[in-house]
């Protein structure tokens, strides 16, 4: 009980620190991140196409650090790279970061995304499901382990990502895989 | 004195351990004590209404002049010296940090507690805002103190309440100006919170009708807002018309008990479970209403009001879309004989949980959520991604997975929609999608995201095309209705 307090207290005091920090100035197009050390390992990135409105399995070879929550991050943040470039198959609103990845025993995950993420998002139904199911599936896939996965922005809870997927709930990665199937087709 | 050679005994450890997490506690109280409601002043012109924080300075409430002069002209604020000069539409005003005395166009002026700066802006105590904006505006000024609700020259916005006695009884409230409340409903009562609109109470704060349905109306003001609580023994639903001007309250619409009412073999037993308990609301049982009315399909057009959905053009917005379709789907299934349920028949501000709320105590057969997007083309059908959720407890539904037990029902709509529409030539496409609220709908629930059949915004608007689409979901809800069973 002692323990469970005491990591509350924690989290809520990071979780507000994080909150009054500044967001990253908009002409920032590209999440900005130190260079990552660890071994190129192969990894399937799930990439959302807006034409035809699809998710794709993509392998790539990326560097990835040995501790599970900084490889959390990098995924998530090599996935953001192919969304912030010019020629992206999914365009995200500028300066879209992804501020961090908790990894929650047992099996929770949380994303927790910047508001440039969220506010400057495209409104639709099928876009913004594309992008949680990108982020959660990529996640899931790369990061044994995690069954859930909470959406957070800011570092605060909000009702949805641009007026339309839902991000007040805590996404089953079972469900997501079944939304991920349809997405493929 | 020496210490006690006594037996170590455990009281000191476990003394410490409560202290710990006290102490782990209060850090954890801080912490998130920035997430309490704030104090605000609103302020109604006819330029602008708004809302400004309030805050507290040595016991007495301070709002900042800048923020409040702001909205209303061209301000600007400066030190000199030891003084912080103010110009507001070419009105000068001299403040003293630390001191009452203060000048505006030349002309003493005592403030009832000492002015502040603060990087740069400066703090007035808000019972000094009466005198202050008279000045600084040249025009009257009625401000509710303990309401915090300032207004400024005639803006009051006014109502009349009356109750009809029809069966069953509705509540008709005509407003001097469009309104646009949040509403919520809870045991015994529909509460309306108007945070931008002037309203003023009427002649007296508690209304009395002459109905056993809808006794009462009280009005009350406070932080910044207006709420005016209709009061009824049985549950409430609001409507709105005439441009905003109107809302219209009725008893929520039930399901008479039907034995011979047929049952979707994936639904649930006879009678019906009672509408899933929200988080932190107490469970509602459904109460015997005057007259019952049943609706076979709810219509809920997304979005409205203070939300737009998507910006589809410069023009045109997902929410004026949707209220479109809408009403058009309405318009078609009644015709064919279904009886329909528009939530929003009007550009209001309804939450997730509101129409939830009203769809679940309807009691329909089928749910039908339109949304509309300039991406792609033809029309996307959706059933809920169910989420994670806590379990049942017994005849209450876990909030977030209230769908679950009608998965198969929603799923057979969506096929017979899905025919329909493929019979039409209309591209559609059928998916899950993590869209509330549908999985706190207790029936078959379908969203029906709309595209341009070719790609041109103008026909996402074409009487024509909404016509196609109307007709293809009313007439793939009649082909599926026996399925789904009667209105529950």
């Amino acid at each position: 009980m002692l323990a469970l307090a005491l990591g509350m207290s924690l989290y809520a005091w990071r979780m507000r620190g994080r909150a009054t920090q500044s967001e990253t100035p908009a002409e920032y197009a590209h999440p900005v991140a130190a260079p990552v050390q660890g071994p190129t390992e192969q990894v399937t990135l799930y990439v959302a196409y807006d034409d035809p409105g699809v998710l794709r399995a993509q392998s790539s070879s990326i560097p990835l650090p040995a501790g599970r929550q900084e490889r959390a991050q990098e995924l998530l943040r090599e996935l953001l790279g192919l969304y912030m470039d010019k020629a992206s198959s999914h365009p995200l609103g500028p300066g879209s970061e992804v501020r961090d990845v908790y990894l929650v025993d047992p099996g929770l995950a949380v994303i927790d995304l910047n508001d440039a993420f969220a506010d400057g998002h495209r409104s639709g139904v099928l876009v913004e499901e594309l992008t949680v199911a990108s982020l959660v599936q990529t996640l899931a896939t790369g990061i044994p382990g995690i069954n859930r996965v909470k959406i957070l922005v800011g570092g605060k809870e909000r009702e949805t990502l641009a007026g339309h997927a839902d991000l007040s709930c805590v996404y089953d990665i079972s469900a997501v895989a079944q939304m991920v199937g349809e997405l493929q087709k | 004195m020496p210490w006690s050679s006594r037996p170590r005994d455990h009281a000191a450890p476990v003394v410490m351990a409560g202290m710990a997490v006290l102490l782990a506690l209060l850090v954890f109280d801080a912490a998130v004590s920035g997430f309490s409601e704030e104090k605000r002043l609103s302020v109604y012109s006819g330029a602008a209404s708004y809302s400004v924080p309030v805050r507290e300075q040595n016991g007495a409430e301070y709002v900042g002049l800048l923020e409040i002069l702001g909205p209303l002209g061209t301000v600007n604020g400066r030190t000199d010296g030891g003084v912080w000069r103010l110009n507001f539409n070419r009105v000068d005003g001299e403040f003293t940090p630390g001191q009452t005395r203060a000048r505006v166009q030349g002309k003493s002026f005592d403030l009832p507690a000492n002015f502040w700066l603060e990087n740069g802006h400066g703090l007035v105590p808000l019972s000094s805002l009466p005198g202050l904006m008279q000045r600084f505006l040249g025009t009257s000024v009625n401000f509710h103190e303990n309401a915090r609700r300032l207004f400024i020259g005639n803006v009051a916005v006014h109502f009349t309440a009356q109750v009809n006695k029809t069966n069953p009884p509705t509540l008709v409230m005509n407003f001097t100006s469009p309104v646009n409340p949040t509403i919520a409903t809870e045991p015994g009562k529909l509460r309306m919170v108007f945070n931008r609109e002037a309203l003023v109470p009427p002649g007296s704060q508690t209304l009395t009708f002459d109905s056993p349905v809808i006794p009462s109306a009280t009005f009350q003001e406070g932080n910044g807002a207006a709420e005016i609580a209709v009061n009824g023994p049985v549950p409430l639903f609001a409507s709105f018309s005439n441009n905003g001007r109107t809302i219209t309250i009725t008893p929520a619409p039930q399901s008479a008990a039907s034995a011979q009412a047929p049952v979707a073999p994936s639904t649930v037993a006879p009678g019906g479970p009672p509408p899933p308990v929200q988080p932190g609301a107490p469970a509602v049982s459904p109460a015997a209403a005057p007259s019952p009315v049943q609706y076979f399909v709810v219509v809920d057009a997304s979005h409205g009001g203070d939300e737009r959905g998507a910006a589809l053009s410069d023009q045109l917005e997902e929410k004026d879309v949707t209220l479109a379709f809408g009403l058009r789907l309405g318009q078609q299934l009644r015709a064919q004989g279904i009886s329909t349920l528009v939530l929003r028949e009007g550009d209001a501000t309804m939450s997730l949980e509101q129409r939830a709320n009203m769809t679940n105590t309807a009691h329909p057969a089928i749910y039908i959520c339109l949304h509309a997007t300039s991406q792609g083309t033809g029309i996307r059908l959706y059933t809920a991604l169910l989420p994670v959720g806590s379990e049942n407890q017994g005849p209450f539904l876990d909030w977030t997975t209230a769908q679950s037990g009608f998965r198969a029902a929603s799923e057979a709509a969506e096929s017979s929609l899905a025919a329909e529409l493929g019979k039409r030539q209309i591209a559609v496409r059928s998916l899950l999608a993590p869209l509330r609220p549908l999985n706190n709908i207790t029936a078959a629930a379908v969203a029906v995201e709309i595209a341009s059949p070719s790609g041109k915004l103008d026909d996402l608007n074409s009487p024509a095309y909404q016509q196609l689409v109307a007709e293809s979901i009313a007439v793939g809800i009649e082909a599926v209705r026996n399925q789904l069973g009667g209105a529950r």
